[in-house]
């Protein structure tokens, strides 16, 4: 019923909300964006992954990027006239609307995601999406290439078969480390409330509670 | 939107430049970006892409369906109002509202996919408010990262005139450069057909793949600047897999790609004899790239889209 799937990359970068302009990442991975690793590999409407616990394998190491970014957003209203009208002018100058933000970003990072899913609709079948999943994370299979946080953090993968396959986690990482309070996930259903939870992290593992679960608040 | 890619590529870019800077970094005064901990240099993603837009707009005139939507000056022969190709007129009577309405907002964006090769190739984030405003686009790219450490070198250069009228005595002003000189750089990128085919795809067809690799190709050509005069791109190996989702682990493809320093030159970070002695790498003589073809997984084949031999 439930899975591991081991990632890992060059960089990543889990963006906290409270820094979002100069992005500063989280010193883990959060339950969300494992959650969009999982589902890169394999989703249906029908079900839900939930991430049940993380594992740290690596020690945890910042480095900083700046980088040039466009400010702003296009509008939808000047690109609704300019198709009504058949022209218009809709390029953004990057020297005129430039921003340049640094990002602290984790690097050579390495992680098991454990999850598991509920099945909200459609025939009772955990069979069918378990095998599907596995046989695509087996593989190197996927919808779309996993990422770290950003897109240009790829992600690589590979399926965690038996406790052979685990890869240890590093000693650095033993002993337990309060991680504060970190996002758990946006609740999608109820006008994309976020959810927070406390992350310890034991000998290297996050114990994730269900996002309806005890301690975890909106 | 016509004949949307429908195969998954991997693809290992390499590209080197000698006697320049190749990425400055906003963060250390312009030197070329560097990994702290390794001495490696890095060229962002947002770099590449940007060179990617500039070599299009350029190659097709700003003209629709290649408009390229995050400009710059340089490339640029601004057109006022040029006329655009006329769509469904069925936009909102109400010019300053956002449509709430998902099927006007997806028309919207699939408009600017349609006229944007940059909006269809790399996605863009179009009005926050409206779910399916942003389109992720099926091109993605990582960071780069040069194979040796890299050393950055400083000039100092002077000028023979002054700005102000006050520095009239000094003569002479100094300003600095830095450059690498030589450095060979590789980078991974993807092409996901499943965000360029399905319904809500960004409609990147098989000429914007062939067009992409031009770019490729081509991009340094049309970016030379005192700063990085020269730049080329030396090799880009892809895999294609038959299946929309992929025929095999992309970190395993890649490693079949292999870049090795020669005897006698300074070996590579990580290799066996790490700490061995040699010469710096000055050319990409100094390097063999060996692509492993033998027993490819089933249904991944091996494209060579610029070949270094």
């Amino acid at each position: 019923m439930s899975i591991k799937l081991h990632v890992w990359g060059d960089f990543a970068c889990f963006t906290r909300p409270e820094m979002k302009v100069e992005r500063v990442s989280y010193d883990v991975i959060s339950p969300s964006a494992a959650r969009g690793l999982v589902e890169a590999v394999y989703w249906k409407p029908q079900i839900r992954w939930q991430v049940t616990s993380l594992h740290v394998i690596k020690p945890i190491r910042f480095t900083s990027l700046r980088r040039n970014e466009v400010a702003s957003k296009a509008p939808s209203g000047s690109i609704a006239k300019a198709m009504k009208n058949g022209r218009g002018s809709l390029g953004l100058y990057i020297e005129d609307d430039r921003q340049q933000r640094a990002a602290t970003i984790l690097r050579d990072v390495s992680y098991v995601i454990e999850a598991r899913f509920d099945i909200l609709s459609g025939e009772e079948n955990v069979a069918k999406h378990l095998d599907q999943f596995n046989r695509r994370a087996r593989d190197g299979r996927c919808f779309q290439r996993p990422y770290l946080g950003c897109r240009e953090f790829a992600a690589d993968f590979a399926l965690v078969e038996d406790d052979h396959a685990m890869p240890s986690v590093d000693p650095e990482l033993m002993g337990e480390r309060d991680l504060g309070y970190m996002l758990h996930d946006i609740d999608f259903a109820h006008d994309m409330t976020p959810h927070f939870f406390r992350a310890v992290m034991r000998d290297g593992v996050i114990e994730v509670p269900p996002l309806t679960g005890k301690g975890v608040k909106s | 939107m016509t004949n949307p890619v429908s195969s998954r590529y991997d693809f290992a870019y390499f590209f080197d430049i000698t006697d320049g800077n190749p990425n400055g970094d906003p963060d250390a005064g312009n030197l070329p970006r560097i990994d702290a901990e390794t001495g490696q240099g890095l060229v962002t993603d947002v770099c590449l892409k940007r060179k990617i837009r500039n070599y299009v707009g350029l190659a097709h005139g700003e003209q629709p369906p290649y408009e390229i939507y995050v400009k710059e000056r340089a490339v640029l022969n601004r057109q006022h109002d040029r006329a655009w190709q006329k769509v469904d007129p069925k936009a909102t009577k109400d010019k300053d509202k956002l449509p709430k309405d998902e099927k006007k907002a997806r028309e919207l964006t699939a408009w600017m996919c349609g006229n944007f090769f940059d909006v269809r190739a790399f996605g863009a984030v179009m009005t926050t408010e409206v779910n399916c405003g942003q389109v992720r686009g099926p091109v993605q790219f990582g960071i780069a990262r040069s194979l040796h450490p890299i050393v950055a070198q400083e000039h100092a250069v002077t000028r023979c005139a002054v700005t102000n009228e006050r520095d009239l005595e000094k003569e002479r002003t100094i300003g600095r450069k830095f450059t690498v000189p030589y450095a060979l750089y590789r980078v991974h990128g993807y092409v996901n057909p499943n965000l360029a085919g399905d319904p809500n795809g960004t409609g990147f067809s098989e000429s914007d793949l062939s067009l992409f690799r031009q770019a490729l190709d081509q991009m340094f050509e049309s970016d030379k600047s005192a700063a990085r005069a020269n730049m080329r791109p030396v090799a880009c190996i892809a895999f294609r897999h038959e299946s929309r989702l992929g025929n095999a682990r992309a970190d395993k493809l890649f490693s079949r790609v292999l870049c090795t320093a020669r005897q006698g030159v300074q070996p590579l970070p990580g290799a066996e004899n790490g700490d061995g002695d040699g010469r710096p790498p000055r050319s990409f003589g100094d390097y063999e790239l060996t692509v492993d073809e033998q027993d490819l997984p089933s249904g991944v084949t091996i494209e060579h889209w610029i070949d270094w031999r």
